[in-house]
């Protein structure tokens, strides 16, 4: 196994809470909370979770764009948890980063030419200006647009354009890394379908590795290879997806995939049994206690209300926070969904009763 | 099963915006169907004219800016579009209702969730003809039991509530809670999911396809979200660029596209299974002021004929209840 490309250790990132006259600090929201993953070079990570899960917080920390209440974070093999000025020019060339809305990250009075020229300058890429025509042309050719739109200003553009610029943009200082927000949650299926064809060429062609953040589980299963789960703050669920779809331990990651719209009886087939009584995610201002999903779980115990589960891996590379997990993986009570009807009807007679999630108990 | 009668007949509908550039010509020939009790899903990308189709079939799409040349919109059994304002009005609530994609913005951020349920119920007792002022304890009952039917929580406290005070799940159960209070028979649901997470947005599905059936309300889904159409629809009607290029039982078409547009659109969806994703549809959608002539699809169809662009192909029924409107099943492809 090779080393990772991208490191992310024990992060965490709180937010504090003022209030009053004297601004006094009330408080912290534990935005981020505890999270250790890696991304490995050439992959694509996903990481899934609803909104306020924390997962966009999570990309905005790795990038700097907020300093990390504490953590570690290394990029090919360099702590960059605290940028000094050299390794803050070496990190910006390194990582990417491309954002959910290319509508409100492109400057609307800049045309095309303009916004890719610019980290050509900064990071004194190219010598004249017939040389950055020259690289501005070859970035777009790379996002597969014409040259025609050179001097196009965003609003003449389609949103899947626009995004490609996003991207163009973020490929202008030759990046080994992106780190892409929910990328395509903004545009239609028909658009997302072209640009996520693109991000798999652009990984092939260049080299790249991304961290994909998505709530789209459908999406997240096509084009990763690892995914983690959080939920309020934490990773819930890490592993390889094919793993993680077909034999989801934690009752989120469950919950999470059986709630997901789908568009054939194939993917209905694959879906697990949800382990949940309804309710919402909780607001990160004031989490549950122990873990966060107890409320909401229909298999939760009391010691999952009291204390907070470690995260162990129940399977080779496959983490789980749950205290219920090994249980819950035993062939009695029956992880994902076995293919035998009999068996499931009788795993479903077992759990009846909790299964109501339509309705307060 | 006994065929139901029709509610929403839209027949044959042409509308269109005087704009700048021209006459910007959004729906071109749009017919669609809802039964009593049916659940319908209208589904198409962003500006294929979904949204704009919804609108005047509820009879508020104002006019001008819009202009409707041809067409007619039979709502039980009347024609929206030669109603006056104060038939309209009548027949709002009462007949239709709608929920749309963001429900704070539906809701008046000043006022609490019981003032504006009372407001609705109020509204629609008038409307009926009952003069008498109605008790504040029975709108008070109603509206608790309005708010129970969507399953709030303590629905007694919720009445005391502003819709800052409520999650995105509760909002837009408060919402159909105020749409259905006063028996609608057709509930049209603009992406009431959309904005919500995936596990509440499935909450929210399965209580509107409970309600409606015990309740026998139709309901008119408009979305982008072949996922959610799938889910709560029992017939759809794929949109492209403002012409219904298919219709028939969702999962019939879900399972086996036939229209060009669908075929694509199908494609373009991420499977929970994993398999690897098609390349979206080539091309992007037209600009209304100058719309492809004959099937708007044309441009970007592999599979175009010299016919594709010179008349707009009819429906062709390919199986019973399912009509694709292209050449490639039938239909007089010589001139």
């Amino acid at each position: 196994m090779h080393d990772p490309i991208l490191g992310v250790e024990n992060l965490r990132k709180h937010f504090p809470l003022h209030s009053g006259l004297l601004n006094r600090v009330l408080g912290h929201v534990k935005a981020v909370d505890d999270v250790t993953f890696e991304v490995h070079p050439g992959e694509i990570f996903g990481l899934v979770g609803e909104s306020g899960s924390g997962k966009s917080t999570v990309a905005k920390t790795i990038v700097h764009l907020y300093g990390a209440t504490s953590g570690t974070i290394q990029l090919k093999g360099r702590d960059v948890s605290q940028l000094d000025r050299q390794t803050a020019k070496w990190f910006r060339r390194e990582i990417q980063m491309v954002f959910q809305d290319p509508k409100s990250s492109l400057n609307p009075r800049r045309n095309v030419t303009s916004t890719l020229e610019d980290p050509l300058i900064i990071y004194g890429l190219a010598k004249s200006r017939r040389e950055r025509e020259a690289i501005v042309r070859n970035l777009l050719e790379q996002v597969e647009m014409s040259s025609r739109y050179m001097y196009k200003y965003p609003s003449a553009l389609s949103g899947g354009q626009r995004q490609r610029v996003a991207i163009a943009r973020a490929l202008a200082v030759n990046p080994s890394f992106l780190v892409l927000d929910e990328p395509t949650s903004a545009l239609d299926v028909s658009v997302q379908a072209k640009l996520i064809g693109l991000f798999v060429r652009l990984r092939e062609e260049l080299g790249l590795s991304y961290l994909f953040i998505t709530h789209n589980l459908s999406l997240v299963r096509t084009i990763a290879a690892r995914a983690a789960v959080m939920y309020v703050g934490k990773i819930y669920e890490l592993g390889p997806v094919e793993q993680l779809f077909r034999r989801p331990f934690h009752p989120y990651t469950r919950t999470l995939i059986a709630a997901a719209p789908v568009v054939s009886q194939a993917e209905e087939g694959v879906k697990p049994r949800k382990m949940s009584r309804g309710g919402e995610i909780p607001s990160p201002v004031t989490p549950p206690s122990g873990c966060a999903f107890h409320p909401r779980c229909s298999v939760a115990q009391a010691r999952c209300a009291e204390e907070l589960p470690p995260i162990v891996e129940a399977a080779p590379g496959h983490l789980v926070r749950c205290w219920r997990a090994e249980e819950l993986a035993s062939p009695r009570e029956g992880v994902g969904r076995s293919l035998d009807p009999e068996v499931r009807r009788a795993e479903r007679a077992t759990l009846e009763g909790h299964d109501t999630e339509s309705g307060p108990p | 099963m006994a065929e139901r009668s029709l509610l929403l007949d839209v027949r044959n509908l042409h509308v269109q915006f005087r704009v700048y550039e021209g006459i910007s010509r959004v729906l071109d020939g749009v017919s669609l169907q809802v039964r009593e009790g049916e659940r319908v899903g209208l589904v198409g990308e962003t500006g294929c004219g979904k949204t704009v189709a919804m609108k005047a079939a509820m009879g508020i799409l104002k006019s001008p800016p819009a202009q409707f040349p041809t067409g007619e919109v039979f709502l039980a059994g009347k024609d929206v579009l030669k109603m006056s304002p104060t038939e309209i009005l009548a027949m709002k609530g009462k007949i239709i209702a709608m929920i749309f994609q963001d429900p704070l913005s539906s809701l008046n951020p000043v006022f609490t969730v019981g003032q504006q349920i009372v407001d609705v119920i109020r509204y629609g007792r008038r409307r009926a003809g009952d003069g008498r002022r109605p008790a504040r304890a029975t709108l008070r009952r109603t509206a608790v039991e309005a708010l129970e039917s969507v399953r709030l929580p303590d629905p007694e406290r919720m009445l005391k509530m502003y819709p800052l005070e409520l999650s995105g799940g509760m909002r837009q159960r408060a919402l159909i809670a105020m749409a259905l209070v006063n028996r609608p028979r057709l509930l049209v649901a603009d992406e009431p999911g959309t904005a919500l997470d995936v596990t509440i947005q499935a909450q929210i599905l399965e209580l509107l396809k409970g309600l409606a059936r015990e309740a026998q309300i139709a309901i008119l889904m408009i979305t982008h979200d072949l996922g959610v159409v799938r889910e709560i629809a029992e017939r759809v009607y794929i949109m492209y660029a403002g012409q219904i290029a298919e219709t028939g039982r969702a999962k019939a078409i879900l399972d086996a596209p036939e229209h060009p547009y669908t075929r694509g659109l199908v494609a373009s969806v991420p499977r929970l299974t994993g398999e690897v994703l098609a390349e979206g549809i080539p091309g992007t959608v037209p600009d209304y002021t100058e719309a492809p002539p004959g099937c708007r699809f044309h441009p970007r169809c592999d599979h175009r004929m010299d016919v594709c662009e010179k008349r707009k192909p009819l429906p062709v029924e390919t199986a019973a209840g399912r009509h694709v409107a292209c050449y490639l099943y039938g239909g007089e492809t010589h001139a």
